[in-house]
């Protein structure tokens, strides 16, 4: 705050500018005791950086083993798993495993194998059988969660491994479960992941923060599938206007050299 | 062409008076014409046919438990339909109408016979949020009914405002207990 | 009577149509040699970055709007398909998203700009209140395309803002259901919002067309707040100042590029990546940032149409500022004591804004508090006050003068003040 007070303009109105933005990002909703997330070393943070594909290949496998029973992904495709780098043929034996609401010839419905160009297959038909199946609760889209929680990929990486027994005197409703990172401490999904969950395909040690880890990858990318592309464009982008401002400094001081101000 | 048009005088004269009120008439049904071209494209934005024809509903209480409520969909508006305790009643019954900004007694917000059933709109007469409490997991502020997460505004047990910026109670709905286990809304 | 225009266009086409349709010399009038105080620092240059904003705006929301679905069950699924799916979909999403806080920002150092240096001093009121008017209007057209996404953030920001007039007594209720076109926001609130939406900016081109006619009739202020008294104190728009600005836009689009490819995220909230549900309240309900000063006075009383009046106060009473502001020198750099409490404004903005984003319990009441009423006294009674006692420093001569360093006036400088052109 201090700074702002010095009357150079052009720098209070950055620093103020740089405030009002950290406001923004910086408050947790509530005063409520947010315990501070793990700091996880993610493959996909900084301006160049990429997902880790067989991260995100194990983890689409924790996904199809374990959240895709209650959870939907419903704006990804089969294709999107492209993006991670499977093969086409991969993507399509994948979806084909899978089968997904359609119409047979009498307009009755039927099942069908799942097409590359298909959505992921919803466990639930709508949100009311979601809730039903559940206890009451709703099991959130993972299309966006990433992008959809303060915190981002480490609040999904603290919820996914925050599930430890309440503290003594804790009263815990009936049909929740406690998790340190989740606000209120009281969620309703049971701990989904533990060591050995599932059995990697690869022969990757499958402890809990591996898992963890891996399942957050692959729902980051699923959440921005965009953000190589978004790196690499914006690294060029960022050179080419380094460049054209030096240029065009360059060009009015020459211009403006002559003239008293 | 000539460059020369006849300008005639106006209102001047024997005719001035009368041609002065056919102006005037003239204006004015232009005026009105106007209005009748305006009012059609400002009332296509209030509620149409459709959404207006939502009727009314009924909902199954049995399976609320004590002490907890659900949120119906009426008219598109949550509405409260909560199961108070016996504490909850006499809290509610007990509160001093002195101290309320929006003063009303408990058995103006229930029916009698049904005290333990309070039914409410459940959009904050603050700036429309949905306050929580209806599951008692929730926060329900000081006074034990709701508590609205948006301006902290507090209601009490009969959704009455005790504290925070909103000006009035949470609004009855009009509904009728169609059996002790069914009501209907609307 | 009819005739052709005289041209002294060269180019023969653009001569035909010179003579036919002055647009040409126009151009060459305003925006080639047109007189411009030599003095410009670079927050001279926001006003042109702003303008290059509004045309960002408009041509990445024409292409996302071939895209978008203004439907409730399609609104956030539609916008997800832009991300993903519609070739450079997730630019021109990210681009108009952060478009809108670059805009505002560009525009909020703009204003203050104008508030140091006394710009909206005779001559220029108009000019000023064109501008108050441009605000108002972003202001409604951000919140609008704020809704469109139908995220829970968009449909309980609608919500909290319609809900405002529900506080006018009597007609509020019918009011508020016209705007939503039903009992709550839905379906007509959301294709009515898009409509105006797509309207809104191509008003905003007109008001900005005026403010800069109006500009172009008065002239530019300064850093000094005295008018150019000849040529020498100014210089042709082009190339200098085309130049200048080129340098700032380059630095303004550096940062704008920063945050669209690698914290596209940053100024918007995560909730907004939920999709609506009316039953669902978010636990705090805030604005895009570029409104928390303005949400802040709103919470500043426990009153509901106390602090309704006093938010629509806090933006109106800015028309009025021309005739508040009684000093008659424009420049804070002559005005000690006013330059001290416009870093004092500047700060309580700032407050306002931090106060707007938190939770509105404990330390931060009060704090809000205290800063509406310091921002609603600094331009009722400070500014009336301060310009009747404020002992102002001498003006410079001429703006050449200041410029050479107050030394005797070189001959051809000494000229008489000249009518200006």
């Amino acid at each position: 705050m201090m700074r702002t007070l010095r009357p150079t303009f052009i720098g209070a109105a950055l620093v103020g500018a740089a405030l009002l933005g950290a406001s923004v990002t910086a408050a947790p909703a509530r005063a409520e005791e947010a315990p501070e997330l793990p700091s996880v070393n993610w493959s996909f943070s900084g301006p160049f950086g990429t997902y880790d594909r067989a991260a995100a290949q194990r983890g689409f496998q924790i996904y199809n083993e374990v959240c895709s029973n209650c959870h939907s992904l419903k704006e990804a495709y089969y294709r999107d798993l492209i993006g991670i780098g499977l093969s086409m043929q991969q993507v399509k034996d994948i979806a084909a495993s899978k089968r997904v609401p359609a119409l047979d010839e009498n307009g009755q419905p039927t099942e069908r194998p799942a097409l590359a160009s298909d959505h992921f297959r919803a466990p639930f038909p709508n949100d009311l059988a979601a809730r039903a199946a559940n206890g009451g609760g709703l099991p959130p889209d993972l299309s966006v969660i990433v992008k959809a929680r303060e915190g981002g990929p480490d609040y999904i990486y603290g919820i996914l491994t925050g599930f430890v027994d309440p503290p003594a005197g804790f009263h815990l409703m009936p049909g929740l479960n406690y998790n340190t990172y989740f606000a209120g401490h009281q969620i309703a999904m049971p701990q989904p992941l533990r060591d050995g969950t599932v059995t990697y395909i690869d022969g990757t040690n499958n402890s809990i923060d591996q898992e963890a880890h891996d399942v957050v990858t692959f729902l980051s990318f699923i959440a921005s599938p965009e953000l190589e592309e978004r790196h690499r464009m914006g690294i060029k982008v960022v050179l080419f206007l380094l460049f054209l401002t030096g240029l065009s400094y360059a060009v009015k001081r020459k211009l403006w050299a002559n003239v008293h101000h | 062409m000539s460059a020369t048009a006849h300008v005639p005088d106006h209102g001047s004269g024997p005719d001035g008076t009368k041609r002065d009120f056919l102006q005037l008439v003239a204006l004015a049904s232009a005026a009105v014409g106007a209005g009748a071209i305006i009012w059609p494209l400002v009332d296509s934005m209030n509620p149409s046919k459709d959404v207006l024809a939502l009727s009314e509903i009924e909902v199954d209480i049995a399976p609320i438990p004590l002490g907890s409520g659900i949120i119906a969909s009426w008219r598109g508006q949550p509405v409260f339909i909560r199961h108070r305790t016996e504490t909850e009643i006499k809290e509610a019954q007990a509160a001093p109408l002195s101290e309320m900004r929006d003063p009303a007694t408990d058995a103006e917000r229930v029916k009698a016979g049904h005290e333990q059933w309070l039914i409410t709109s459940a959009i904050c007469t603050h700036l429309g949020c949905i306050p929580g409490g209806i599951k008692p997991t929730q926060p329900r502020g000081e006074f034990g009914g709701w508590f609205c997460p948006c301006h902290g505004s507090q209601y009490d047990t009969a959704a009455r405002i005790r504290k925070g910026p909103a000006p009035r109670n949470l609004p009855l709905v009009p509904y009728a207990f169609l059996n002790d286990t069914k009501i209907k809304i609307g | 009577m009819v005739g052709l225009h005289h041209s002294d266009v060269k180019n023969p086409v653009l001569h035909w149509i010179d003579t036919r349709l002055p647009v040409v010399t126009m151009i060459q009038k305003e925006y080639g040699s047109f007189p411009t105080p030599k003095n410009f620092n670079y927050f001279w240059a926001f006003g042109g970055m702003a303008m290059v904003t509004l045309l960002l705006m408009i041509a990445t929301g024409i292409f996302l709007a071939m895209s978008y679905t203004p439907h409730i069950t399609m609104a956030f699924d539609s916008v997800e398909r832009i991300m993903r799916d519609v070739n450079y979909g997730w630019l021109l999403r990210y681009a108009h998203e952060n478009g809108a806080s670059m805009f505002f920002i560009v525009v909020y150092v703009h204003m203050f700009r104008g508030l140091y240096y006394g710009s909206y001093k005779a001559p220029r009121e108009l000019l000023w209140i064109l501008g108050i008017t441009i605000f108002l209007v972003m202001m409604a057209t951000a919140f609008m395309g704020y809704v469109l996404p139908w995220g829970q953030m968009s449909f309980w920001a609608a919500t909290v803002i319609t809900n405002l007039f529900s506080a006018i007594p009597v007609i509020g209720e019918p009011i508020v259901q016209w705007l939503w076109g039903g009992f709550s926001v839905g379906n007509p609130t959301l294709n009515r919002f898009f409509s105006l939406h797509y309207l809104l900016p191509f008003v905003l081109f007109g008001l900005v067309f005026l403010h800069v006619a109006a500009l172009h009739i008065t002239g530019s202020n300064n850093p000094l707040g005295i008018e150019p008294k000849g040529p020498q104190d100014t210089l042709p728009f082009h190339p200098y100042y085309t130049v200048k600005d080129s340098v700032a836009l380059c630095l303004f689009f550096l940062v704008f590029a920063v945050l669209v490819f690698f914290f596209p995220d940053l100024l918007g909230h995560s909730d907004n990546y939920i999709q609506a549900n009316p039953l669902q309240t978010p636990p705090h309900i805030v604005p895009d940032w570029y409104f928390l000063p303005f949400y802040a006075i709103l919470r500043a009383v426990p009153n509901k149409l106390g602090g309704i009046a006093l938010m629509f106060a806090s933006i109106l009473i800015l028309y009025a500022l021309p005739w508040l502001d009684t000093c008659k020198v424009r420049s804070a750099t002559f005005r000690p004591i006013y330059r001290i409490f416009f870093w004092v404004l500047v700060v309580t903005c700032l407050v306002l804004g931090v106060v707007g984003e938190q939770p509105p319990e404990g330390i931060w009441v009060p704090l809000g508090q205290v800063a509406t009423a310091y921002y609603f006294f600094h331009f009722l009674i400070l500014l009336p006050v301060l310009g009747k006692l404020e002992r102002t420093l001498p003006l410079p001569e001429s703006i050449s003068q200041s410029v050479l360093g107050g030394g005797p006036l070189p001959t051809g400088a000494a000229s008489k003040p000249m009518e200006k052109a």
